[in-house]
C-alpha cells in the first residue's frame, strides 16, 4: 500500500537497476565462460518478475490472491506458438496484438466469474480456473497437448522490411525485456496513482467502505484483473519467445503458486518488491540446484522460514531501513 | 403521485431476517434541512433502518422515496451517489492511508467516473479542495497528513464524519457517532453535528441523549422494530407512550 | 445407450466421488474449524500411497499396509499441525497458502528421497481380484465396489460423529464460531491438532486403498488437491455436506466427462465448478 518510496531506497533502486541495466558489460568480465548462460537466465528472471510485478497489483493492491495468475502468462505464451508459422516467424506487430487482446478477453472473463467472490472462495476458484487453462492445453490437440509446442523461428521486429530488432540477438533480447520491465513498472505506478488506482487501493484496505463512499469495487476489481492478466499474458509472449518454447505447465498452478510467492517474499503491494522476490527466488533456485539434487527441500524450508521471519518481505525490511535513517536526527 | 413535504421518506419499510422482523411497517419522512433523531433501546431495529435507508441491505418490502423516486434495494454505492451519505457506528476508515488520503478518496467519488488511468489522483484539484473543506469542516484541517490508523480514537470519528461530507451529500445519515467518546471528544463532536445541522439534513441515530436533546429537531422513537411515535422534539418528550417504552426507563436516558 | 454400460460408469463414479470425499472431507473440515487452507492436504494421500506401496512390499499384505499407514499418517499430519500449522491460526489466509506450498516443495521432495521417481502399481488382494458378472460380456471389480462400501460406511461414520457426539459439537460449533469454541473451555489445540491428524488420516487412507485400481506416482497429490479444492468449493466451503455432494458430482462428471468428451475430461470437471459459482458463489452449501 505504500505510495511513498524513501529517498534512500529510490536510489538504492535506481543504483540496482544501472547494475541490471549493464549486466552485458560487466557481465562478459566477471563471469567470462558462463556469460551466455547466466545474459538468457538474468533475462528469463526479468521475465518472471514482470509476471509477478503484474500479480501484485491484485495481491498487494486490490487485495485479490489470485492462485490462478500463470494461466494468463501460459496464454501469451501459446498465443504466440499459435500464431507463429510452423517454419516461418512470425510478425510481432500481429502476435503481440493477438496475444494481449486473447490474454485480456480471457481475464475478464475469469475475472468477471472469479470477483463475485473473495477471501478463500477467490483463491480456490481462481486455482481452479488455472488448472482448467492447464488441462486445456494439456488434454487438446490444439498445440502439442501435454508435449507442448516448439516456436522454431523468432518474431521479426521489422517495418517496410527493414529488421528494426533481432529477437534472436541474445543481448537485443535482453534490454527488450529489460525495457518491457520497466515501463511496466512506470505503466503501474502511474495507475497506482491515478483516481482509479487509489480506488483499487482502497479497496484492498476496506471494501465495504469504499462501496459506502460511492464506487462500484466489482467494477474496479475486474479492470485491476483484465490490466493484471494482460500484463501477465505480455510476460509469458515474453517467455515463449525467448525459450521458443511452451508448454501447459507455464499456466500450471505450481506456476502461478511460484509466482506468488515472488511476490509475498519480495513484500507486496510495492511493485519494486516482487521484482525482488523474483530475483531473490530464482538465485535461490539456481544456487541450491548446483549443491544439491534435492534442491525443493531447501527451497520449501526457505519460504517457510520467510513466512515465519518476514511477514512483509524483503521490500518491508528495506523500506523500514531506509525510513528509519531518514528520520533519524 | 402529490408532492411531498419530504427529501427522503420510507413508507411500509419492513425487514426480515427469516423468522424475526428486525424492522416492521416503519413509515417516516425527513424534512430538508431538518435534523431528525432515531432513538431507541438496543435491539430496536435503528441500525437495521439504516442500513435499509442507504442500501446496505435490500429491504423486504415497502418504499424508501429520496427525491419523490424509490431507491429502495439499490445498491449502496449507488444510494451514496444520489447523495444520501453515511458514517458508520464502528470506524470504518482507510487505516493505512492518511487522513487527507481518506477524503480525497471520498470527494473522488463525486467525479463522474474513477477509471481514470492516466494523471495522478492529486492532480484532480477541485477534488483535493473538497477534501480540504471536507476536513476543516470537521475540524481535522491540522491533521491532513497523518495516517489514519495512527490517529486518536476521536479524531478517527471525526475523520469518519470528515469522509461523508467530502463526498458532497444532500442528507446525512449518522450511525452513532457518538459512540464510544470520552466526554470532551463528545462535547466536540456535538458542537460539530449542531453545525452540520445548519447546512444538511441530517438524520441520527443515537443514544446519548443530551446530545440528540442538543442537535435534533425532531425525534422518531423506534421499539421492537416498529415506528412508536414521530413529532417534534417537545411533542415526543411529554408523550405518555414514549415514556413508558422508552424514556421513562430514566437510566439509559440519562 | 447400453444401460449395464451406463450403470457401469455410474458405479465407477460414485466409487471415485466417495474417494475424493474422503479427502476433500478433510481439506474442508480444517478449513471450516481451524480456518487453515490447507495446501499440502494432497501431499497426505501421496503418503498414504507411497506408505501402502512401501508396507506392502514388505508385508505382502495390502490390508496390513492399509491398517498401518493409517497411523502413520496420522501421526505425520499431528507433528505438522505442532510444529507449523499452529504458528499460522492468527495469520492471514496468504502466509497459510504460502507455508503450506512450502510443505508441498518438501513433501515432494522427501518422496523423491525416499522411493525415487518410478511409477509404481500395487497387486490387488487376490481374495478380492474377482468380479461381479453383469452380462455375458459385462463384469464389475469387487475390489472397487469393497472400495465404495468403504468409503460410503465412513461417510455415514462421519456423519454420526459430526451429528451426534460431543466431539462432533465442538466441530460444528467450532465451524460457525471459533472464539466460541474457546469460550467453552475446550483445549481448542488438542480440537485442533486431533482435527488435523484425522484430516490427515483421511487422505492417508483413501490414498492407501486406491493403490490396486491407479498408479502411485510423483505429483499425485496436486492432482487430488486440485479436485478437492474443486469439489469443496462446489459444496460450500466448510460444509461436510456439501464436500459430500460436491465429491458425488465430480466423480460422476470425471467419469462421464472421459467416456463421452475424452479430449476434455478434465475440462468438464471446471465447466461445472463454474456453472455452480455462477448460479451460487458461494457453493451448494455455504
Amino acid at each position: 500500500m505504500t505510495s511513498h518510496i524513501p529517498k534512500r531506497l529510490a536510489i538504492l533502486l535506481l543504483v540496482l537497476l544501472l547494475v541490471l541495466a549493464s549486466f552485458p558489460l560487466w557481465g562478459k568480465l566477471v563471469f567470462a565462460a558462463k556469460f551466455t548462460f547466466l545474459l538468457q537466465k538474468v533475462t528469463g528472471i526479468m521475465i518472471l518478475a514482470l509476471l509477478a510485478m503484474s500479480l501484485d497489483l491484485l495481491v498487494g493492491s486490490a487485495g485479490l490472491v489470485s492462485l490462478g495468475h500463470a494461466a494468463f502468462f501460459g496464454l501469451g505464451g501459446y498465443m504466440l506458438a499459435l500464431a507463429s508459422p510452423q517454419y516461418d516467424a512470425a510478425s510481432l506487430w500481429v502476435a503481440l496484438p493477438a496475444a494481449l487482446a486473447v490474454t485480456a478477453a480471457a481475464s475478464l472473463v475469469v475475472g468477471f466469474l472469479s470477483i463475485r467472490t473473495s477471501g478463500i472462495y477467490f483463491i480456490m476458484v481462481t486455482l481452479a480456473f488455472g488448472q482448467m487453462g492447464y488441462f486445456f492445453f494439456n488434454d487438446s490437440k490444439l498445440a502439442g497437448g501435454s508435449d507442448g509446442a516448439t516456436i522454431y523461428v523468432k518474431p521479426t521486429v521489422a517495418a517496410f522490411g527493414v529488421t528494426l530488432i533481432d529477437l534472436d540477438s541474445k543481448l537485443s533480447f535482453f534490454y527488450v525485456v529489460l525495457g518491457a520491465l520497466v515501463a511496466s513498472y512506470a505503466l503501474l505506478r502511474m495507475l497506482l496513482a491515478s483516481p482509479f488506482g487509489r480506488v483499487v487501493s482502497a479497496i484492498g484496505v476496506n471494501e465495504s467502505r469504499v462501496q459506502g463512499l460511492g464506487f462500484n469495487p466489482m467494477l474496479y476489481k475486474l479492470v485491476a484483473f483484465t490490466i493484471a492478466g494482460t500484463l501477465a499474458g505480455l510476460a509469458g509472449f515474453l517467455a515463449a519467445t525467448q525459450y521458443g518454447y511452451v508448454n501447459p505447465a507455464m499456466l500450471g498452478w505450481h506456476q502461478s503458486g511460484h509466482v506468488l510467492v515472488m511476490v509475498i517474499l519480495g513484500g507486496m503491494g510495492t511493485l519494486f518488491g516482487p521484482v525482488l522476490g523474483a530475483f531473490i527466488l530464482e538465485l535461490a533456485h539456481h544456487l541450491f540446484e548446483s549443491l544439491t539434487d534435492h534442491w525443493l527441500l531447501p527451497m520449501g524450508a526457505m519460504i517457510i522460514a520467510i513466512v515465519l521471519l518476514l511477514p512483509k518481505g524483503v521490500a518491508g525490511l528495506l523500506i523500514k531501513w531506509t525510513t528509519e535513517k531518514e528520520d533519524g536526527p | 403521485m402529490t408532492a411531498s413535504p419530504f427529501i427522503l421518506e420510507t413508507r411500509g419499510l419492513t425487514k426480515a431476517f427469516g423468522g424475526l422482523v428486525a424492522v416492521n411497517a416503519v413509515s417516516i419522512g425527513f424534512k430538508e434541512r431538518e435534523a431528525h433523531a432515531i432513538i431507541g433501546p438496543n435491539g430496536a431495529g435503528k441500525s437495521t433502518f439504516v442500513n435499509l435507508l442507504t442500501g446496505h441491505l435490500p429491504p423486504s418490502g415497502g418504499e424508501v422515496l429520496f427525491k419523490g423516486a424509490n431507491i429502495a434495494g439499490l445498491a449502496a454505492h449507488k444510494v451514496t451517489r444520489l447523495g444520501i451519505g453515511r458514517s458508520y457506528q464502528k470506524t470504518n476508515i482507510f487505516p493505512s492511508f492518511s487522513c487527507f488520503e481518506n477524503c480525497r478518496l471520498a470527494a473522488q467519488s463525486r467525479l463522474a467516473s474513477s477509471m481514470r488511468f492516466f494523471k495522478p489522483a492529486r492532480s484532480y484539484r477541485a477534488v483535493s479542495e473538497q477534501a480540504e473543506a471536507a476536513l476543516t469542516a470537521a475540524g481535522l484541517a491540522a491533521r491532513s497528513g497523518r495516517i489514519a490508523g495512527a490517529m486518536s480514537y476521536g479524531e478517527q470519528r471525526q475523520l469518519e464524519i470528515a469522509m461523508v461530507l467530502a463526498t458532497a451529500p444532500d442528507v446525512l445519515v449518522l450511525d452513532e457517532p457518538l459512540a464510544g467518546m470520552g466526554k470532551e471528544e463528545s462535547e466536540l463532536m456535538v458542537a460539530l453535528l449542531k453545525d452540520l445541522a445548519r447546512r444538511y439534513t441530517l438524520i441520527l441515530i443515537e443514544h446519548d441523549m443530551d446530545a440528540v436533546f442538543a442537535i435534533a429537531q425532531v425525534l422518531s422513537v423506534m421499539v421492537n422494530g416498529t415506528l412508536l411515535e414521530s413529532g417534534p422534539l417537545d411533542q415526543i418528550r411529554a408523550s405518555k407512550a414514549v415514556q413508558d417504552a422508552y424514556l421513562g426507563d430514566g437510566a439509559e436516558a440519562y | 445407450m447400453d444401460s449395464w454400460f451406463f450403470l457401469i460408469q455410474v458405479l465407477n463414479g460414485i466409487q471415485y466421488g466417495l474417494l475424493l470425499f474422503l479427502v476433500a472431507s478433510g481439506l474442508t473440515l480444517i478449513f471450516g474449524i481451524m480456518g487453515i487452507i490447507n495446501l499440502a492436504h494432497g501431499a497426505f494421500y501421496m503418503l498414504g500411497a507411497y506408505l501402502a506401496y512401501w508396507l506392502a512390499g514388505m508385508t505382502g499384505s495390502l490390508i496390513a499396509a492399509v491398517l498401518l499407514s493409517l497411523p502413520i499418517a496420522a501421526l505425520v499430519g499431528y507433528v505438522i499441525e505442532a510444529l507449523l500449522v499452529r504458528t499460522l491460526y492468527r495469520r492471514d489466509h496468504l502466509d497459510q497458502v504460502l507455508l503450506t506450498y512450502g510443505l508441498i516443495l518438501i513433501f515432494n521432495e522427501a518422496q523423491r528421497i525416499l522411493w525415487g521417481n518410478d511409477v509404481h502399481g500395487v497387486a490387488m488382494p487376490t481374495a478380492l481380484a474377482w468380479s461381479v458378472k453383469l452380462t455375458e460380456t459385462l463384469s464389475y471389480p469387487a475390489y472397487r465396489l469393497l472400495l465404495s462400501a468403504v468409503c460410503a460406511v465412513l461417510a455415514v461414520a462421519m456423519y454420526l460423529v459430526i451429528a451426534k457426539t460431543r466431539f462432533g459439537m465442538w466441530v460444528r460449533a467450532g465451524a460457525s464460531n471459533r472464539d466460541m469454541v474457546a469460550a467453552l473451555g475446550i483445549n481448542v489445540k488438542l480440537l485442533f491438532g486431533v482435527v488435523f491428524a484425522v484430516g490427515a488420516a483421511l487422505a492417508g487412507l483413501a490414498g492407501a486403498i486406491s493403490t490396486p485400481i491407479s498408479s502411485v506416482a510423483p505429483g499425485m497429490g496436486d492432482s487430488v488437491l486440485i479436485l478437492c479444492f474443486v469439489v469443496v468449493v462446489i459444496g460450500g466451503v466448510g460444509s461436510v455436506k456439501g464436500a459430500f455432494f460436491g465429491a458425488i458430482l465430480i466423480g460422476l462428471a470425471d467419469t462421464f466427462g472421459k467416456v463421452f468428451v475424452p479430449d476434455f475430461a478434465s475440462f468438464t470437471v471446471y465447466g461445472i465448478m463454474a456453472a455452480v459459482l455462477l448460479w451460487k458463489p458461494k457453493g451448494l452449501f455455504a
